[in-house]
């Protein structure tokens, strides 16, 4: 593991609901986060995206468990760390700003006080102090007229600005890692571009690393270093950006991209969507769980699941198919 | 809406509810009861000032007063004891009754209810089963009880009102608060390293309060009611005190030849009872910080 590496995770498991009958949200899915540096976590609605940034932070509610894997941070295993400890690095060392803007702030608090009570869970200053910075942090966000709108209800704002403010006690304890679930799908496309920009330029500042959720592939192109495809709680391709988006291998990695609209695209071909849906978790197909919907599937796909296998030092792909002149075809 | 940042050195200001008052002060039912609420309560305190004769003070010679007799305004009793007087020494009795057991309630019917809510499993069953059982018993069945094990008074009748409504709130309280925990921004603040202490005082309790304020606000006017039934069977205060509903008792025998002495405490009841309807109404709009207008 190189000095840059902030968190490690390796094979993470997770399982959603009872021991029998529930379903493995998340399958084996492995990721470095470094220094500086965007990853995204592409995938269809119910790929298990989400799932993996809450049991990285160990958000899992009973029944469902994180079942296997490690989530190293800084060299420790946050599976194994009790509350108190992984408390601490909640909010503070990692920070993460949620899909819904509305329904992920409190209602009956003002802002700025939320801001505030993240700051207080960490830090051993007064009030006073948080809310100081709290209006500070909400400037940075670009909250015009911070100290009077500080006071102001959630319900105040409007979807962008509510945004901001989430960004804002996200960053409130400089994390080093800044996990972003989703946060432009709620929001109009106009306001979307600049929160990308403000969550660009707040990483760049504190040099942190982010893990970025998405299912929107031009927000990727954006804003992304590496990517990590994700279907039915499985990571089936994982590259550096240009390498995803210009050599993808995976069938599904193609599928996605051919789904994407691009306004200046100069290829005459319509957008094409992917045949079927994704598969039920409950009871996953067996082999590779893409072959249902795979053009290029064969018999043995459907029989045996795919071997991670890493074509370049940037590029692992897990397709039995991947090697094969086919798939470029 | 882009990144200007103004460097403006205010200090950040205390919440701005201004607007939720001015919700409330829109509904003009809620309005007119809390101006009728405060001056029955004002008039109860002042009491001794506002009558010229004392509760128990018995004039043999003018039974069956009616209203508009010199002295004696809304008339007097079957024991010649001035109308007005036993109303405001009763309206003390009545609102006590009315307010303390619900105030009691909802604090520690709250407190069972987040708790049972927040820590599910094990504490949930034993919190809401042992509520369940206390549900199961009616109100006057515990008055009873409560009466005959206790010298029976007003101590004894607040004790028992507060026992019974305990589970309604426990109930309601933890319905709310389940529905607050299942909302994002709980996970959102546990994922900010909220603690459980943390998140239960400043996300689920303000959230939870507002129906609570609403529901025990509804329930003083209906445990007066419950209170002067109480009375009325001669399970609650004890004479010569009167409440309103001891008040309506004692007119019972001679509702057709002093209508008045039935029928002003029972006005009086109605009324209480129904401006404390009239302000849960408004307290419902008002506390709901979704129904303001939208700023920005």
């Amino acid at each position: 593991m190189s000095d840059d590496v902030v968190l490690d995770v390796r094979n993470l498991r997770t399982r959603f609901g009872p021991r029998l009958g529930g379903l493995v949200a998340v399958d084996g899915v492995s990721f470095a986060l470094r220094r500086g540096r965007t990853t995204a976590l592409v995938g269809e609605s119910g790929s298990g995206k989400s799932a993996t940034a809450l049991s990285v932070l160990g958000l899992i509610d009973p029944p469902g468990e994180v079942v296997g894997g490690e989530v190293l941070y800084r060299g420790r295993d946050l599976r194994h760390a009790d509350e108190r400890e992984i408390r601490r690095v909640r909010g503070a060392r990692i920070g993460i700003v949620f899909q819904d803007p509305l329904s992920s702030l409190n209602p009956a608090l003002p802002i700025g006080s939320q801001i505030a009570e993240t700051i207080l869970a960490h830090e051993a200053i007064g009030r006073a102090e948080a809310m100081a910075r709290a209006v500070r942090l909400l400037e940075r966000v670009g909250v015009a007229d911070a100290p009077r709108r500080a006071a102001d209800y959630p319900h105040h704002f409007s979807g962008g600005m509510r945004q901001r403010v989430l960004i804002a006690a996200a960053i409130a304890c400089r994390p080093e890692i800044i996990i972003a679930d989703e946060p432009t799908t709620a929001l109009d496309v106009t306001v979307q571009a600049k929160i990308l920009r403000l969550l660009y330029d707040l990483q760049q500042e504190m040099a942190a690393s982010m893990l970025l959720i998405t299912h929107d592939l031009g927000v990727v192109a954006a804003m992304a270093d590496d990517v990590l495809v994700m279907y039915a709680g499985q990571v089936v391709e994982q590259a550096d950006v240009d390498t995803l988006f210009h050599q993808p291998r995976h069938p599904y990695t193609r599928a996605l991209l051919a789904c994407m609209m691009g306004v200046e695209d100069d290829r005459a071909v319509p957008l094409t969507p992917i045949a079927g849906s994704p598969p039920d978790l409950r009871d996953p197909p067996p082999g590779c769980r893409f072959a249902p919907r795979c053009p290029a599937a064969e018999a043995a796909c459907s029989a045996w699941a795919p071997v991670a296998l890493r074509l370049t030092d940037n590029h692992v792909i897990a397709c039995r198919r991947a090697t094969e002149a086919l798939v470029d075809g | 809406m882009d990144a200007t940042v103004r460097v403006v050195a205010a200090p950040p200001q205390r919440p701005r509810r201004g607007w939720r008052l001015a919700a409330f002060v829109r509904d003009r039912a809620a309005v007119a009861a809390s101006v009728l609420l405060g001056l029955v309560v004002l008039a109860s305190i002042a009491a001794p000032w506002l009558s010229a004769h004392g509760p128990y003070e018995a004039d043999n010679l003018l039974r069956y007063a009616p209203p508009g007799t010199p002295g004696h305004l809304l008339g007097t009793d079957q024991q010649g004891r001035d109308e007005v007087a036993r109303l405001l020494w009763g309206g003390r009795v009545s609102l006590m009754v009315g307010i303390v057991p619900t105030l009691c309630a909802s604090a520690i019917g709250l407190a069972l209810g987040m708790l049972a809510g927040m820590l599910s499993g094990f504490v949930d069953q034993v919190i809401m089963r042992t509520l369940d059982v206390l549900f199961a018993f009616p109100i006057v069945l515990f008055a009873i009880a409560f009466a005959g094990a206790m010298t029976p008074g007003i101590g004894t009748e607040i004790l028992a009102i507060t026992v019974v409504l305990i589970p309604y709130v426990g109930r309601l309280a933890r319905t709310a608060t389940l529905g607050v925990m299942a909302m994002p921004f709980i996970e959102a603040a546990r994922a900010a390293g909220g603690s459980p202490l943390a998140i239960a005082r400043r996300y689920v309790f303000p959230n939870v309060l507002s129906p609570i304020i609403v529901y025990a606000t509804t329930l003083m006017g209906l445990m007066i009611v419950v209170g002067s039934g109480l009375s009325f069977l001669g399970l609650g205060v004890q004479p010569p005190t009167a409440d309103w509903g001891a008040m309506v008792a004692d007119g019972r025998v001679v509702l057709r030849r002093a209508p008045h002495v039935t029928i002003i405490p029972g006005i009086a009841i109605l009324a209480v009872s129904l401006a404390f309807n009239f302000i849960g109404d408004g307290l419902r709009d008002a506390l709901d910080p979704r129904t303001g207008r939208r700023a920005g």
